[in-house]
């Protein structure tokens, strides 16, 4: 029985390329000659920043690809970052912006991501496995509901703040205070646990619920528990990024490439190459036309989206042979 | 010993407002290989969904070694129970072992960390059903016959003294077919005081002669359960499947089913055209 790659050095392996792209992302910004006041007060805090999102956000598209038994899953694809980006632009134009008041915005976002999971569950997932087509179609419906909801929550608020949220929603990682970080860190340390731990589950509910239930899953307590911690993972994440589409299709599905899908190796694994993508991506989004900075969500998307439309023509091939 | 295995006791079930089963009664005894069969659209699969607890009957009873069904976990069903149900969907490139090795779950803790004798337990299943060499193989890239043989592994890696099968031989060629039942009487003899086997098929002329005992369904209801001799007459088979068919019996007193003709005439369409 011979093994190409063994779990344990994947995992130091990708812990290895994290260290690496993280002294790359704090060497490399706008600035000329980078002071170790900019490094450590501008740059660690963006760079910790972006490693929490890209961790949050290829976990949360792990987990939701196992529950929806679908390797397209992804928050932003299927609407649930446009849910929580309604309960975060909710709690922004009440003025949640500032100081304590900022803790708000991940709460309303949880709320947002747990409403949409609900809804998306609620509407294709009630039938055991939801095609691929009707999958995305919920979430086209999804996201294009949040816009119209986002648009009029915006426009009803005052013009001093519109422009704060239209920065946060087209997704980009900035400067917050370390308390939010810290925050932030708690509600996805608790997501990824709860994910890790019911990772093995999630081998067995990708096959449906039924050979789940077959091989002695408790399928609605798992389900409940998982669906839980990936909206908290995502109501996390958009609250202090915004809208960063594809990382949770991008990771997953390059690491079952070399790590196959053993959900007990892809969950961990997702979250470390996570967080090396997103900060790679958003030191490049700072840096290549500096001084002016990019929104990172807009790099994403540009490699995001070909590469789905790839998967989704494979798919579509696979299901009609 | 227990008298049962597996015992349904007037089960009935009906899907918006269509009755599937009506007071099913069947019972299933250790060292038994007991087939369900019955034409298309007779309730065989809703039964085995029931009996395995993952669809609730609007009445009747399941019993699993004389206890009510409902007094498992799922956990423990798991490990009594191995199920290999018709149709199933792997959206992810699983490899041949990995898929086998998740038969081990029930056994394992919620990491799912595999022991020693897990491994062992799971080379042995691969190599019962001559798998070994497609161990590293992806799932999703094997032929339907070979896949049946994967999931069926993986029941048997369960461990568990009874097996749940719905049609598990629908893909297989005639010499795997065989041999699969073959190996399926050989498990049971093994320990006949404490395994036993429910087989859903198709394949009525193959499968009887390996059968103990035969459950013939038609529209939901049990229309004869026993020996299989006396189960599948001609008369029966005309009646049920709409086919005539020659029965004789073999110099081991099983049956041999030889179908002759079809006796299902569709409508003729209406304008007089033919294909």
């Amino acid at each position: 029985m011979k093994h190409a790659i063994r779990p344990t050095q994947v995992l130091l392996l990708l812990s290895a390329l994290l260290f690496a792209v993280t002294v790359l992302s704090l060497a490399f910004g706008s600035a000329e000659r980078a002071s170790s006041e900019i490094v450590l007060q501008i740059r660690l805090p963006r760079v910790l920043l972006a490693a929490l999102v890209g961790a949050g956000l290829a976990t949360a598209g792990a987990l939701l690809q196992a529950l929806l038994q679908n390797p397209l899953a992804d928050p932003y694809i299927l609407g649930i970052s446009g849910g929580a980006a309604v309960g975060g632009v909710a709690a922004l134009a009440l003025g949640a912006g500032v100081g304590v008041g900022a803790f708000s915005v991940p709460g309303f976002a949880f709320l947002g991501a747990l409403g949409a999971t609900g809804l998306l569950y609620a509407v294709a997932g009630s039938v055991g496995r939801a095609p691929t087509h009707s999958l995305l179609l919920t979430g086209v419906v999804f996201n294009a509901f949040a816009s119209s909801v986002i648009v009029f929550v915006v426009t009803a608020t005052d013009l001093s703040r519109m422009a704060g949220i239209f920065l946060w929603l087209i997704g980009s990682i900035r400067l917050v205070d370390f308390y939010l970080i810290a925050g932030v860190a708690l509600l996805l340390g608790l997501g990824l646990g709860v994910g890790i731990y019911h990772a093995y589950a999630l081998n067995l509910l990708s096959q449906g619920d039924e050979i789940a239930s077959h091989l002695g899953v408790d399928v609605v307590r798992v389900r409940r528990r998982v669906l839980l911690a990936t909206s908290l993972v995502i109501g996390a994440s958009v609250a202090v990024s915004g809208l960063i589409g594809f990382v949770g299709l991008i990771v997953p599905h390059l690491l079952r490439l070399v790590v196959g899908s053993d959900h007990r190796l892809l969950v961990p694994a997702s979250a470390l190459l996570g967080a090396s993508f997103l900060m790679l991506a958003d030191t490049l989004a700072r840096t290549i036309l500096a001084p002016t900075e990019l929104p990172v969500g807009a790099l994403t998307a540009l490699v995001g989206g070909p590469l789905f439309l790839l998967l989704l023509r494979r798919e579509l091939a696979r299901a009609a042979p | 010993m227990k008298e049962t295995l597996l015992a349904a006791r007037g089960v009935s079930h009906a899907f918006a407002g269509t009755p599937v089963l009506t007071a099913v009664d069947l019972a299933l005894r250790p060292g038994q290989l007991l087939l369900v069969v019955g034409p298309n659209g007779s309730g065989k699969t809703t039964l085995v969904r029931i009996l395995a607890g993952v669809l609730a009957a609007r009445s009747g009873e399941i019993e699993l070694a004389e206890r009510p069904l409902s007094a498992y976990t799922r956990r423990e069903v798991a490990r009594r129970l191995a199920v290999v149900p018709q149709e199933m969907l792997v959206p992810f490139p699983y490899r041949v072992r990995e898929m086998v090795a998740m038969g081990r779950a029930p056994f394992l803790g919620a990491l799912g960390r595999e022991g020693p004798r897990d491994r062992e337990v799971v080379e042995r299943a691969l190599a019962s059903l001559g798998l070994t060499l497609l161990a590293e193989r992806i799932f999703l890239t094997l032929s339907a016959g070979e896949k049946q043989r994967v999931v069926l592994a993986r029941a048997l890696a369960q461990e568990s003294p009874l097996l749940l099968l719905d049609e598990p031989t629908a893909h297989m060629d005639l010499g795997h077919r065989v041999h699969t039942f073959e190996w399926l009487r050989a498990w049971i003899a093994a320990k006949p005081l404490e395994r036993g086997v429910l087989l859903v098929t198709h394949d009525l002329l193959l499968a009887v002669r390996f059968a103990d005992a035969v459950v013939l369904l038609d529209r939901g209801r049990v229309v004869a359960q026993g020996e299989p001799c006396e189960v599948l007459t001609p008369e029966r088979i005309g009646a049920v499947y709409g086919v005539d068919t020659t029965v004789t019996e073999d110099e081991a007193g099983r049956p041999l089913i030889v179908a002759v003709r079809s006796r299902i005439r569709y409508p003729e369409p209406s304008d007089g055209s033919n294909l």
